[in-house]
């Protein structure tokens, strides 16, 4: 298993190489002075703009800079914000990551869930209504010009029917007398949602290896529930649950939003490949067993339909970034996806860099989190 | 010169009466006329199909409107201006009393000194629809269907480009990449892996801002990502499955050359699928464009994406019905091209691929 790790590693290493220099590249191509875009912020004084330079090796020749730039991008060394100067790089790529993290994954894993329930449902009951109705409506959620369908749930939720604020991370108002940092609050909740997945990955991996399957489903429902009703309640009775409930409540929107184009990609890929599946002979065999239809339909064909729909988050990932920079304007939703296209219309080249560097490295964990995933679901490959 | 002359083409050698053009051209509408018969038997295919062709009708028709019925100065998608104009008799002095803002009069800032009873006309953009305008106009005074339809013949444009580039450079690529294998396949693999790691949007957005990007060049860099992308690596596994068949064996015994392989035996048998992703590469062109230029980061004088653009920095975008032709003509273009290629590629999905069809 391990050895698989880092052979994928070993692969992909190179390639995120080729990346950086594409990067560099790009910048060194580029019809603008690369010198200006860095260091000639009128703003900087002139000492601050020489160490600049050599810290970024702007002085060197190109195959010096190439080796620079590279050792850089490991460093975390970026260069200095044009538009908000003094402030690095990095920094602002750091204080913007946890929110755009929030927003992929719980967008990624809410899509998953339910698009992967809802397909093999889809497909089981193929021919009838329920099947037409929903096929449609996930084909037309599929193909819906994204930053539209984000303003029409903006307007819809936020304005029509009021349940949801209007974008922001925050509300000021509510906030004007707060103590504490709205990113403390929100380092906080990311926290307890990490011990909470936690302890349920523990309770699951406990009640698999229960004596019998009644008892494992039982502990299973029970800890899940405990585990929800232990995190509510900690954040109920917390001094912060105001500020913590107006961080939640600002988050739900885009996420759904986010997760519901998702979902239809990944409801639409699961039907096709259960409806593959359902053709195999150990599905008759399961039927001449005389099992019933739900076993064979999670048991015996579900997993089996269930890879390809995990070799597709890869492809969803990058669906998944590219609708998170979206989601994120138009949401004001403070994230890497606004911070580039703020850095973007300001001109402001060494922050939207950084940005596509730091993006190719969320991709890069992406694709080896779905071959972990692969292989952990594929004994094929695990046993190769 | 003797006597018996030696066969110099084909039909000679087999004594075919007809021209070999003759039968390749019966041959192809055979194969079409399968074809079709497989891809008319889903309807849900047609209806896509029925929906390209209106947006195609679509964009015929804005230059024969503009040189026969409209009058360029006002239906320009561009540069027109239609001032529409409300006569409005003003009844009553309403002066909001938190801001002392005379609210009635506050748009008439070009009449600053009316009178009670006195009546005037008032520019109102954007101008809900009218007969002349039959999807009103934008804030800046210009006719919405006109920008429609131009929109849609930049999103044609720019999807043909995507797509055929694309696809010249994606079925180049799995070929080659397939019939030599070793290092040149894996070089060119690593490099499609590379495209693959990288989500189109932001890249496009940072290139966008280091350099200026029009219609062409927009279709060209999709294009080219596309084409050494994700589509070349499904079309090498596909020619891949080609090169192992006894033909090519055959062709490489009677002596043909690495390059006629390729482009005589693997490319004709790679085409079919090729086509198919042509569909999705269009659907996902007129999409980046659209999310591009709604983010106002291209330099296009009109188009779907534009259109949703200006509402926004005029501030219409959560104007919902109240300006209602500002938001929905563009975005449900865009939704309703990319369901009909959706379709369409579904559909012939079905024809290329036998095993997906319904039994």
């Amino acid at each position: 298993m391990v050895k698989y790790i880092l052979k994928r590693l070993g692969v992909m290493f190179p390639v995120f190489l080729l990346f950086l220099t594409a990067l560099f590249f790009l910048l060194e191509l580029q019809p603008g002075d690369i010198t200006q875009q860095f260091i000639g912020n009128p703003e900087i004084p002139p000492e601050a703009q020489d160490i600049l330079a050599a810290r970024l090796g702007l002085d060197k020749p190109v195959a010096q800079r190439y080796v620079i730039y590279m050792l850089n991008f490991f460093r975390g060394e970026f260069g200095v914000s044009f538009s908000q100067y003094p402030r690095e790089v990095g920094d602002l790529i750091l204080s913007a990551i946890p929110r755009t993290l929030v927003l992929f994954l719980s967008a990624t894993l809410l899509a998953y869930y339910i698009g992967f329930a809802t397909g093999k449902v889809l497909a089981w009951r193929r021919g009838k209504g329920t099947e037409y109705a929903l096929t449609l409506g996930g084909v037309g959620l599929y193909t819906v010009f994204y930053p539209w369908f984000a303003l029409l749930m903006l307007w819809a939720f936020g304005f029509i029917l009021d349940i949801f604020p209007i974008g922001k991370f925050i509300d000021v108002d509510e906030w004007s007398g707060a103590q504490v940092a709205a990113n403390t609050v929100f380092g906080r909740l990311i926290l307890s949602a990490i011990v909470a997945t936690l302890l349920l990955l523990a309770i699951w991996t406990v009640s698999r290896r229960m004596s019998t399957r009644v008892a494992g489903a039982r502990v299973r429902r029970f800890g899940f529930w405990a585990v929800v009703a232990a995190t509510v309640g900690y954040w109920w009775f917390s001094s912060l649950r105001s500020y913590a409930g107006d961080i939640v409540h600002h988050t739900l929107l885009p996420t759904l939003t986010l997760a519901s184009v998702a979902f239809a990609g990944i409801m639409l890929l699961t039907r096709s490949s259960m409806l593959e599946t359902l053709r195999e002979d150990y599905i008759m065999t399961a039927r001449a067993k005389g099992l019933s239809e739900k076993v064979i339909r999670d048991r015996h064909a579900a997993r089996n339909a269930l890879l390809p729909v995990v070799t597709s988050l890869v492809l969803a990932l990058a669906f998944v970034i590219g609708g998170g920079i979206i989601t994120e304007t138009i949401f004001s939703w403070p994230g890497i996806g606004s911070l580039l296209l703020d850095a973007v219309s300001l001109e402001d080249i060494p922050v939207a860099m950084g940005v596509l560097g730091f993006i190719g490295v969320l991709a890069l964990i992406g694709h080896l989190v779905a071959d972990i995933l692969y292989m952990y679901l594929d004994p094929r490959i695990r046993y190769q | 010169m003797t006597a018996t002359a030696v066969p110099q083409t084909a039909e000679e050698h087999f004594e075919i009466k007809e021209p070999l053009w003759r039968i390749r051209l019966r041959l192809f509408r055979r194969s079409f006329a399968a074809n079709w018969k497989l891809f008319a038997a889903n309807k849900i295919g047609l209806l896509g199909l029925s929906i390209i062709v209106i947006f195609a009708l679509m964009a015929i028709s804005h230059p024969i409107l503009l040189a026969t019925v409209w009058d360029k100065a006002i239906y320009d998608p561009v540069r027109g201006y239609d001032a529409v104009t409300i006569s409005k008799t003003i009844v009553a002095e309403v002066t909001d009393p938190n801001t002392e803002i005379d609210l009635n009069t506050a748009r008439l800032t070009m009449h600053p000194f009316v009178e009670i009873g006195e009546v005037i006309s008032i520019s109102e953009q954007p101008a809900a629809p009218t007969a002349g305008h039959l999807l009103g106009t934008d804030p800046l005074g210009r006719d919405i269907l006109s920008q429609l339809l131009y929109g849609t013949r930049s999103a044609f444009a720019l999807g043909a480009i995507a797509a055929v580039v694309t696809v010249l450079i994606a079925t180049l690529i799995g070929s080659i990449s397939a019939y030599f294998g070793g290092w040149i396949d894996a070089g060119l693999m690593r490099f499609a892996d590379l495209i693959l790691l990288v989500p189109l949007l932001p890249v496009l957005i940072v290139v966008s801002a280091l350099w200026t990007i029009n219609l062409p060049l927009l279709g060209l860099l999709i294009g080219i990502l596309g084409g050494f992308g994700g589509t070349a690596i499904i079309l090498k596994s596909q020619a891949l499955s080609v090169k192992v068949k006894p033909f090519i064996d055959a062709a490489r015994i009677a002596g043909g050359g690495n390059f006629h392989i390729i482009f005589r035996h693997i490319i004709p048998n790679v085409l079919p699928l090729s086509f198919l992703y042509m569909m999705f590469t269009v659907t996902d062109a007129i999409s980046l464009e659209a999310t591009l230029s709604f983010f106002g980061l291209l330099s296009i004088p009109m188009s779907w994406g534009i259109m949703i653009n200006t509402a926004s920095t005029q501030g219409y975008l959560l104007s919902g019905t109240d300006a209602w032709w500002l938001l929905l003509p563009a975005g449900a273009a865009v939704s309703l091209i990319s369901l009909a290629f959706f379709l369409v590629g579904r559909a012939m999905d079905e024809v290329v691929n036998p095993r997906l069809r319904q039994r």
